[in-house]
């Protein structure tokens, strides 16, 4: 074997390692970077994208209507974001949940956040203590402006666009 | 403290019509990413018949092949039984075994003479066999992956996995030295010309175990505790049988004298106990106690010695390698002195001296390699294990159960931490330890288990990234009927 060949595949061998590290690194740069880039890759509430769907971005159209996070603004999770997709938001003490909350106060399934038509609904899972938009009780399912706190307990939970 | 991680699922496709969009499973970047990785592993072959050989032979590619098939059958049966796993913790893994299974090969072709080559079959020698042991592994991997379906189903079996764990630590113990010492340390069950290493699988079950009973304990470990010096100390009884099982381990293991795997469990319960409290003050404990039991060993291997003299003797070789580089320092400084001979970018696949190397198909591979691929190319491997447990970890973040997150993450970081141990040792940075470094050392246990572990990595990343609309257990209600009510239900329970 000519001492060229051998130098090259050496190097070459070297190369094509970390381009296999490159292509790994490609590969998951969307999970690395989710929580920063998650804004603009989950779509928007069930039902924006369907009805104005083909094409452009759907919830450009809703601009500065469409919630698209869940965040926590008190109590232990405070600090806590979930990007919204489009499947329903379970909130309790319960394993299962998509927002486990560890509160005195709350119930093993205490709420639901409920997308439909492009609005977020609040729905109390017949909790013990209650949920609260605002300062009034949830009975029914209640449609959930944008910053107007939903109160579970000690824990408060906003939409933010 | 489980917050859904919505934001990590899988992107959906703007536009799609239906209401289920399709989520990316990824699979087909997991199959490019396998092939690079083969294609990796084949050229390595190639390239150390062309310095050892001086020519390449028309089989060079016959390892690679029977490697590639195995890995893609691993992969296939990935589609059917994890669609949703996690791309890149196959591929890599591969790729390490793979050059382990070549550099375990040229290490065969150093050893024999020219006419021996011709003999040598895909399935003789140490690389052969480890070829064989990969088939092993990878079948063993996708069966779990076909009978656990729910990483949550292994929490059932969480005491019975803490027992086995125990029992497996301890067999080597009891076992007379004939059939269980290999240089020293009494860590094998020998039959014949058969070696199994139950260690390593002990720390799958124990980790399994640890993680059930902490979710268990969660609430109670991170809320009923009592002040001691600043610092919140857990109430004894709650923690009572983690201690015991963490107390055993490390009982057996000065019994059988092998400070890394002591050193493993160790780092292995404080990283569960801190996953699973979010206490730093774990940390703190675990690192104080640590570097006191160190230093107290040394202290009294130097007095007493007895159990502790080996730990002592290893702690002096760590300080001053070269005060006797021709019997107790030896390994190190020939490890020391492979990768300093290796420099930024190594001799070349096959041009380096690797049987110079004291256990260089185990302890030692890293330095042997390193000799061969350099700084460069070492530093290559480094980042693939970092991804491996990167991606462990994200899959634990991702999960929804407590059981999950504990678990995945407990075996991500055990995994990193034993290249820690092992790289750090054969480095210098910390007292060399026998530890085989995950998928590149000659052995069947320790690819098993690691295997397994990857297997348990994909099942959980399979169901932390798997979309909320399309299965799993809180998606199958329809969204618009209530859901059951659990209000009785103990928040606790992990429903299998």
């Amino acid at each position: 074997m000519p001492e060229l060949v051998i130098t090259v595949a050496r190097f070459g061998f070297l190369i094509l390692l970390w381009i296999f590290v490159f292509t790994v690194v490609g590969v998951i740069r969307r999970d690395l970077f989710a929580g920063a880039r998650s804004g603009r890759l989950v779509a928007a509430p069930r039902g924006v994208g369907a009805v104005l769907g083909q094409g452009g971005k759907p919830a450009r159209v809703k601009r500065g209507k469409a919630a698209r996070q869940l965040v926590v603004t008190a109590g232990q999770l405070a600090g806590t974001r979930i990007t919204l997709g489009e499947a329903q938001i379970t909130i309790g003490r319960a394993e299962d949940s998509t927002l486990v909350i560890t509160d005195d106060y709350a119930s093993a399934r205490h709420a639901r956040l409920v997308p439909r038509d492009g609005q977020w609904f609040v729905e109390d899972l017949g909790s013990t203590n209650g949920t609260y938009l605002d300062r009034a009780k949830v009975t029914g399912p209640t449609p959930v402006p944008l910053g107007v706190p939903i109160r579970i307990g000690r824990t408060s939970l906003e939409l933010r666009p | 403290m489980t917050v859904a991680a919505t934001s990590t699922s899988p992107p959906t496709t703007p536009g799609g019509q239906s209401g289920v969009r399709l989520a990316r499973s990824r699979r087909n970047a997991e199959l490019s990413l396998l092939l690079l990785a083969m294609v990796l592993v084949a050229a390595y072959g190639a390239m150390v018949e062309a310095s050892v050989l001086d020519t390449v032979t028309p089989s060079f590619w016959v390892s690679a092949a029977a490697l590639s098939a195995v890995f893609l059958s691993l992969h296939v049966a990935i589609r059917f039984l994890a669609p949703f796993a996690d791309p890149a913790l196959l591929p890599a893994a591969a790729l390490l075994n793979g050059l382990g299974v070549g550099f375990l090969h040229r290490l065969d072709l150093a050893r024999t003479t020219p006419a021996e080559r011709a003999e040598l079959a895909t399935f003789a020698g140490t690389g052969g066999r480890q070829l064989a042991w990969t088939l092993l592994s990878v079948a063993l991997a996708a069966g779990l992956l076909a009978v656990v379906r729910d990483h949550r189903s292994i929490s059932r079996y969480a005491y019975t996995l803490g027992l086995a764990g125990i029992v497996l630590v301890m067999i080597p113990a009891v076992l007379p030295r004939s059939i269980s010492e290999v240089n020293g340390a009494k860590l094998w069950i020998r039959v014949g010309g058969f070696s199994i290493q139950p260690g390593e699988f002990a720390k799958l079950a124990l980790l399994a175990f640890f993680a059930y009973y902490l979710v268990r304990k969660r609430e109670v470990l991170s809320l009923a505790s009592h002040r001691f010096l600043g610092v919140d100390f857990p109430r004894g009884r709650d923690l009572g049988p983690v201690v015991v099982v963490w107390l055993i381990s490390l009982l057996v293991l000065v019994f059988e004298k092998d400070l890394g795997t002591s050193l493993l469990y160790f780092g292995m319960f404080v990283a569960t106990l801190y996953i699973a409290t979010e206490r730093v003050s774990w940390l703190l404990i675990g690192l104080v106690l640590f570097f006191g039991g160190a230093y107290l060993a040394y202290v009294l291997g130097g007095m007493i010695g007895g159990p502790f003299a080996n730990f002592y003797l290893r702690a002096n070789i760590w300080l001053d390698p070269f005060a006797d580089p021709y019997s107790d320092g030896y390994q190190l400084v020939q490890g020391l002195l492979a990768l300093g001979s290796g420099g930024m970018f190594g001799a070349g696949p096959g041009a380096g001296q690797p049987l110079k190397l004291p256990e260089v198909q185990n302890d030692f591979i890293f330095a042997g390699l390193g000799e061969e691929i350099g700084l460069f190319g070492l530093s290559a491997l480094l980042v693939v294990y970092l991804l491996i447990v990167e991606r462990g970890l994200r899959a634990a973040l991702a999960v929804h159960d407590s059981f999950g997150k504990l678990f995945a993450g407990g075996l991500a970081f055990t995994l990193g931490f034993q290249v820690f141990v092992i790289v750090g040792g054969i480095s210098g940075l910390i007292p060399l330890t026998g530890q085989t470094t995950p998928f590149l050392s000659a052995g069947g246990s320790s690819l098993m288990a690691n295997w397994l572990l990857i297997a348990i990595l994909l099942r959980v990343s399979d169901a932390a990234r798997r979309p909320v609309t399309g299965g799993g257990p809180a998606s199958t209600r329809p969204t618009g009927g209530p859901p059951e009510q659990l209000h009785g239900a103990p928040t606790e329970v992990i429903r299998p």
